[in-house]
């Protein structure tokens, strides 16, 4: 079983980009999901309607399809060098990831009864300390189920990056199966394990959220 | 390299030959999905303990490793795999992979529906003798499975945006034509454009066809359904 020991150590160095992309991208598609889904329920037609156009696109079309669009367009039509693959791929998981967790943060805010928001009027709060103080916090808790559903699909996402060139767990187990056909087996089986352990911790983390989300909550 | 309208004009047709595979293996992978979404919901329901358990845990280990690594298993794999290996070609590999990753989602949607069936429900099935066979199909399921249609449709669009990981084991469909056209004229936008806009212009009308039949639903069954 000398096989095995060697594909890890071989897989191990693709390791780190999958863990870089995925830290990444779960930031930044977060930090999108809160910024457009507060931005749909603005009072502002233009910012809503905004939102909701690059919501609907990015929904709309494939996460596969978006990547490559985008490492060849960004360079080739717009002339823009993010330096790095790495940031290009992250751009790409956090725009298509970002736009359907903006639809959680924006469901989680509405799910909030109007009599909250109409006692803090009643308090004179201004509209940044209603969010920040009053629905916010009653809608994050919502929330975090969710978004740990989503950073599952994130992680299975960041296989396609081997599909623009990112040297991932992924490319390193194809240019090994490439040189060792009769060991295909076992590099798939072992890259699919290395991906299952790191769902794991987050498996175990939504579940958790979910019993807190749950928690002194009445459902009607 | 600069925009041209005269090849975006151009690959439209190429591409739209691909919409026609792309839909089919969609709806391939999708009736997969559907029928084997059942065998995890059967295997979760027998009365053993240690079966459920290993089942569950086998769902949940294809549903959380990603699609595009299951196809190349079974697509390069499978087949060195000595005495059960079988060489598939990329089509049913594609159905094969993608079909079994959707079912253990569509099973847990099924579950869902199952476990949202009133107790009472089940009693009176009991209290009036009918046969097994005869509460499933006459109790459970006519109550289960309408309210997750709409559940199950949001699937059908989202099993339409992962069809594409197919090109990569060689099926020949939207995504695949457009790599070939920009590796042959180093032209790579204007086709992924394109490819994109069949996506759009076909997932966001269904898209909102399945909000529609949810408020529809959740009026009919006066309660909330989960989206995704």
């Amino acid at each position: 079983m000398g096989s095995i020991a060697d594909i890890s150590l071989v897989l191990l160095s693709g390791l780190k980009i999958t863990l870089i992309v995925l830290l990444l991208s779960i930031v930044f598609s977060t930090l999108i999901a809160l910024v457009a889904g507060l931005s749909r329920v603005s009072n502002h037609l233009l910012v809503t309607k905004f939102t909701g156009f690059y919501v609907e696109i990015f929904r709309g079309t494939s996460l596969i399809v978006q990547l490559f669009w985008f490492s060849y367009a960004l360079p080739g039509l717009f002339n823009i060098h993010l330096g790095s693959d790495i940031w290009v791929a992250v751009l790409a998981i956090s725009l298509n990831y970002g736009a359907y967790m903006s639809e959680i943060v924006r469901g989680a805010i509405l799910s909030i009864p109007a009599g909250q928001t109409e006692a803090s009027i009643a308090l004179n709060f201004t509209g940044f300390q209603r969010m920040r103080f009053v629905i916010l916090p009653q809608a994050i808790r919502m929330m975090l189920p969710e978004f740990g559903n989503y950073i599952i699909q994130i992680l299975k996402a960041t296989s396609l990056v081997s599909l623009i060139g990112l040297t991932d767990l992924l490319y390193y187990g194809n240019i090994y199966r490439s040189t060792h056909l009769s060991e295909a087996p076992t590099v798939y089986l072992l890259i699919l394990i290395v991906y299952f352990l790191l769902a794991l911790p987050l498996i175990f983390l939504t579940r958790r959220m979910e019993k807190f989300a749950k928690k002194g909550v009445v459902h009607g | 390299m600069t925009w041209s309208w005269d090849v975006f004009f151009h690959v439209i047709p190429l591409i739209f030959k691909g919409l026609w595979i792309t839909l089919g293996l969609t709806i391939a992978c999708y009736a997969f999905a559907m029928i084997f979404g059942f065998f995890w919901v059967f295997m979760n329901r027998i009365p053993w303990k240690p079966v459920n358990w290993l089942f569950r845990w086998i769902a949940e280990f294809i549903r959380s490793t990603p699609p595009l690594v299951q196809l190349f298993f079974i697509y390069y794999a499978w087949p060195a795999i000595p005495g059960i290996g079988i060489a598939l070609n990329p089509f049913a590999a594609a159905i094969l992979g993608l079909g079994l990753h959707f079912s253990t989602y569509t099973s847990e949607v099924y579950r869902s529906g199952i476990e949202s069936v009133e107790k009472g429900q089940w009693e009176a099935a009991t209290a009036l003798n009918l046969s097994v066979k005869q509460k499933w199909l006459h109790i459970i399921l006519p109550q289960a499975i309408p309210p997750t249609i709409p559940m199950l449709g949001n699937y059908l669009i989202i099993m339409f945006k992962e069809v594409p990981l197919a090109s990569t084991i060689g099926v020949v469909a939207m995504l695949h034509i457009a790599n070939d056209y920009g590796a042959q004229y180093y032209k790579f936008v204007e086709p992924l454009t394109v490819v994109a806009l069949f996506f759009l212009l076909l997932s966001y009308p269904s898209a909102l066809l399945i909000r529609k039949l949810e408020r529809k639903y959740n009026r009919r069954f006066d309660k909330r359904t989960a989206t995704l």
